[in-house]
Formats: C-alpha cells, structure tokens, sequence
C-alpha cells in the first residue's frame, strides 16, 4: 500500500478546486446538506422545547390513549427516515456522478 | 416466596445453567469468527479498518451492534416503564443525531481519514498539537463511554449469574473474566474480529427485541392504546407516564440534555472509526442507511418493550434499583427462565460488543495519533505501530475492568448522555470546522477540542449529577455519584447547553487568534477535493 507519497500532486488539487464543474459540486452538496441539517435541527428542539415548557399540550389525548407527545415523537422518526431517503435520492442523481468524474480526472491526471 | 417477589430484588430469577449456555454458545460463535479473522490480520489497515472490505450493508449492522449499548437496550427500556415519556426522549435524540452524521460527517470523513478523528482533524493543521488534542479528547469521550457499559455488567450479572450486587467480590470477578474475554477479541481479531462480533450481536439483538415486541403486542391484541392504559393502570405514576416530566423536571435540563444526545453521536470516535471500515464514501453512506434504519426500528421496539414492562409486570417490579433490568424482567414473565436466558446473554454480549469497540478506537488512536505521528512525528514502521495498538488495548481493557468494577451499579443511560456530552463539545465543532470553514487553523483546532473537554468536564464534576441531589427516602440514597458530600454549582445534570455553544465559539475565537497563516498552502484544496470526490481516498486491502 503507498498511500501518502503523492503529496507533491497538490496543484492539481488546487486547480481542481477552482474548476466550475467542481464549484458546482460544491454548492449542490452545501445546498443540500446544509438547509436540510437546519431544517431537523430545529423541527428536534422545537420537540424537546415543547416537552419541556409545555408538557400539557404533549399530554392531551388524540385518541384513546395515544397523545400529541407521542405522535409528534413518532414524527421525528418519519421524518428521519424521510430525510435520509431523500438525501441518497439526491446524492445519487446530482453528487455521485460528478464526483466520479472529478476523481477520474484527478486520479488519471497525478 | 413467590417469583414476583423475589424478582423485586432483581435477582433469583430464571435458570443459571440455561443463562450461562446461552452466553457461552455466543462466546464460542463469536471466537470462531475472530479466530478467522486473524488469518487476515497482516497489515495496520488489517487491524484497525478491517482492510476496509465490509460492505456498506454489513457496516450499517455492524454501526447499529456498536451503537445499541446496553444503555440503549437496557437503559432506555427501563427508563420508559419507569419514567415513561422521558424515558423516550433518549431514543428520539439518540435516532436524529444520525443526519448530522449522514448529511455532513460520515462521506467527507471517510474520504480524508486514514484510521482515526486525529486523520481528519490534523489534515491541513499543524500534525502533532492536534493530533494529541485529538487523541486526548478520544481516549476520554472512550473512557467515559466504557464506563457506562461496564457498570451496566453488574446488575445483568446479579440477573445472569444469580450474584447479587451486594456481593462486590463475585461481580468484579464476572467482569474481570468478561472484560478479559473482550480483550482477546480485540487482540485477536482486531477491527475485522470486532466488526464481526458487533454484527453477530446486532442481528441477536434485534431479533430477540422483535420477538419481545411482537410478544407484547399479541398480549394486547395489537392495540397500542391499550397497551399505554395498562400500563397507566399499573404504574404507580398513573397518567403522568405519558406525558413529559417525570424523569426531568427541570426543563433547561431536558433541552441540555437534548442538545447533547442531537450532536454527540457525530462526535463518538468509535462511531467515526467504524466508517473506515468500508472501500469508498457511497458505502460509508450506505452504512450510516441501513443504520438508521436498523437504529430507528430498535427504538420503536423499546418503546413496546417499556411501556409493556410497565403494563405487564406485577406493579412495583421495577424500581430506580433495578431499572436497567426491566427489558430481562419482561422477558421472564413473557417467556420463562428460556427467553430471560436468550435476552440476558443477548444484553451481555451487546456489552461486550460495545466495550471492543471502543477498545480499538482508544488503543487505535493512541498508537496512530500519539505514538506514530506526535512521538516517533510519522517514522514508525506500520508493524511497531500496530504493536503499539495491541498493548494499548490491552492496558485500556484493565483499566475498563477496573472502572466497570469501580462503577458498577451506576445509571447507564446518564453516564452514556455525559459521553455524548463530551463528544459533541470536544469532538463535533472541529470535525465541522475542518471540513467546511477553509480559515479555520489549528489554533481554532486547539482551543475547541481542549477548550471543549475541560468545559465539559468542569461542569461535569460540580453538576448535581456528581454530587449535592436531595436523599432519596425510600432508598437512602441520593440520586448523585457521590454519596454525603455536596460541591455542585452548576445547576444542570448535563452540561451539553452551555460547552456545546462555548466550543463552537471558541473554535473560532482561537482561529482568529491564531492568524492567517497557514500550514502549508494549498493543503485545504486537497482536503476539500477529496472530501467531495474521494479522489486519493484509502482503498480497500484485497486478500
């Protein structure tokens, strides 16, 4: 294995970064990632915000003895697994290809 | 005496002999698969990322036998048919910390690392400060983690074995036999021994917890809602079980708490390690999948399997004494000494899984981060530093067995939430910074990953948590660690509200102390290249 002996390729690195097709990659993974990680970051404090100053609300009965606390609990689950299906969608369609070429490009280049 | 009764102890249950079969038929599975995988043990990628060959599928069962601790099992389910909703506050932080992990860690990491945290945070830093801040933050947020799991032995022995936990000399003689079993599975298997052992338990465990789930359900006639009215019926907490507040009453101390639980997992070393065991970021991905949904499924189970031992075992079984033991309890009344045998053996083995988990990490990082890169500044042959590793872990199994006796009969979920504590105050800020901030420098490095621990820790040892929680007058005892002293001044159980925010502050505040300089142009294009493409990325050992 030599892992660590091509450090001296480091230009191409730099030209890579500054290439439109790999900027573009960029902002499509920050415009993903980033709006979608505040997005459940604050639907989950909302959550634990609202068990903690409003147990009440949590406790009144939707129906027979299921809550709101519970439904909405059991929506941060649904929405987890939402996310996460939605997330390798759009890696697969709009990350993973670029990427790969990127790597080609880089790989067969150094 | 009937069994309820003297199940109320928590012990003189169940059959020893058909306990200690089960646990010994997954001891002599899990050695075979070990002892195959040290055929393979050639290279430092062979020991601590499994040749990097799992695949994403077997890596995501592997995360979620690492992640599901005995505090996730035993905890969670004996914090629900006591505490009830609170009880399931830990698993809904413990399952959404997961997107922090798949959305913004888990790929980049794998792409820019090597073994360890220390790879990626010292990437473009200055290597040996921060790799030593790294492996310092590693070797505690471990520790910590290895503490709980070890103190979770002791009342599943009293369980297992029918030693009670009065007996101190017989239950730290189970753990020092448990805890020298986990080490010759790390010495011997290494990461691919490990891996296999985390998976085997992981596939036991959700089995026998969908097997519980389904169990309880078929009781009630599949009707969730009645489920909850028994359980309402029979605890002596009546409504309050359902709604939040009974475990937490103060409430900036729930949201620290959740704050701490949502960012801690992305921060665990053990849980970022696991990552380099798979050839390429999409099967890193595919991992963080398949646990996510692995982890998500369990959770709903322990949901059933609280609010069931609540219903379904006489009133009063379960106690803050013997918590933990509800899932095992449950078990006994569903299926005989049989079924308490397989869930016993299953929460054991899950301990032991955890516990060679976290000793690889510890001993990786201390071998590849301390010994090879900050002592010997990246000379060391790859043989020496995997010697190193294996004397680490060993000395780090000692001292767990040593701890585990020490903290034996502790509350384990907290003791794991004060991990994710100082994971996600030490851990997290710089891992974000590194990947996604190009000023950040390793003056910003230093002073959140340091600055994080020792907020964390401080606050940590004056917290009610440690000492000062009013007498408990039932049992004598008060609901800290320490008994008969009081020095708390921080008024919160979990620190995670205020060393979180202050290690993301400071990892900025040290980055502009610190100046523009940087170590060496030209290395955040790299890193931010590969990070995105997995160009120069490790690959996978063919054997």
């Amino acid at each position: 294995m030599s892992t660590t002996s091509e450090r001296s390729t480091r230009t191409i690195y730099e030209q890579v970064q500054e290439s439109p097709e790999f900027t573009q990659l960029r902002s499509r993974l920050r415009r993903f990632v980033f709006p979608m990680s505040a997005a459940f970051l604050i639907w989950y404090l909302a959550y634990v915000l609202m068990a903690s100053y409003l147990p009440g609300f949590m406790a009144t009965k939707v129906f027979g003895n299921i809550n709101v606390g519970l439904l909405i609990g059991l929506m941060q689950f649904v929405t987890t697994f939402a996310i996460t299906t939605i997330y390798v969608r759009y890696a697969d369609k709009h990350l993973d290809p670029a990427a790969e070429r990127i790597r080609k490009h880089i790989e067969g280049g150094a | 005496m009937s069994l309820i009764a003297q199940s109320q102890s928590g012990a003189n249950v169940g059959s020893v002999l058909v306990n200690i079969g089960v646990f010994v038929a997954f001891v002599a599975v899990t050695l075979i698969f070990v002892y195959r995988a040290s055929r393979t043990n050639r290279t430092a990628s062979d020991y601590y990322a499994a040749g990097r060959a799992f695949t994403g599928p077997q890596n995501g069962v592997a995360i979620a036998g690492d992640y599901l601790s005995a505090a996730s099992f035993l905890g969670i389910a004996g914090a629900i048919a006591l505490g009830g909703y609170d009880g399931f506050l830990y698993s809904i932080g413990f399952l959404v910390a997961w997107l922090v992990a798949l959305l913004l860690v888990a790929e980049l990491l794998r792409n820019t690392g090597k073994f360890t945290m220390g790879d990626v945070l010292a990437f473009r830093m200055r290597q040996r400060p921060v790799r030593a801040a790294a492996a310092t933050s590693t070797l505690v947020v471990s520790f910590f983690y290895l503490l709980a799991q070890m103190a979770g032995a002791g009342g599943l022995i009293a369980l297992l074995l029918q030693i009670p936990t009065s007996n101190r000399l017989g239950q730290g003689i189970v753990i020092a036999v448990v805890g020298l079993l986990m080490i010759v599975y790390v010495l011997v298997g290494g990461m691919k021994g490990t891996t296999y052992v985390q998976i085997i338990k992981a596939v036991l465990l959700l089995i026998g917890a969908a097997v519980m789930t389904t169990w309880v359900l078929g009781i009630v006639g599949f009707n969730i809602s009645g489920l909850l009215g028994d359980a309402v019926e029979a605890s002596p907490k009546g409504e309050a079980l359902l709604a939040p507040g009974l475990i937490f009453t103060n409430p900036v101390d729930f949201v620290s708490l959740g704050l701490a639980l949502v960012l801690g997992t992305a921060g665990l070393p053990h849980i970022l390690m696991r990552f380099y065991t798979v050839p390429s970021a999409k099967e890193a991905r595919r991992s963080v999948v398949w646990a996510i949904w692995l982890i998500g499924l369990f959770y709903l189970f322990t949901l059933v399997l609280g609010y069931g031992a609540a219903a379904l075992l006489e009133p009063g079984t379960i106690t803050t004494a013997n918590q933990n033991n509800a899932a095992p309890l449950l078990a006994y009344e569903l299926g005989g000494e049989l079924l308490l045998g397989l869930i016993s053996a299953i929460a054991f083995a899950t301990i032991l899984a955890v516990v060679a988990g976290l000793t690889i990490t510890a001993s990786a990082s201390f071998a590849h981060d301390v010994y090879a890169n900050v002592i010997k500044r990246g000379t060391a042959t790859p043989d020496a530093e995997v010697r190193v590793a294996r004397l680490t872990a060993l000395i780090v199994g000692l001292v767990a067995i040593a701890g585990g006796i020490i903290a034996n009969g502790q509350n384990i979920a907290f003791l794991v939430a004060l991990a994710f504590a100082v994971a996600a105050s030490a851990n997290l800020p710089t891992i974000l910074y590194s990947l996604f901030w190009k000023r950040f420098n390793t003056m910003g490095a230093l002073f959140s990953i340091y600055g994080g621990l020792v907020i964390s820790i401080v606050l940590i040892v004056f917290s009610p948590a440690v000492s000062g929680k009013p007498v408990n007058e039932a049992t004598g005892r008060s609901g800290s660690m320490i008994q008969g002293v009081d020095f708390h001044w921080f008024p919160l159980d979990n620190p995670g509200l205020i060393s979180i925010p202050a290690s993301f502050l400071l990892g900025i505040i040290g980055t502009y102390i610190g100046g523009k300089r940087s170590v060496e142009p030209g290395k955040f294009a790299e890193m931010e290249v590969r990070a995105l493409t997995g160009a120069g990325a490790e690959k996978a050992v063919a054997h």
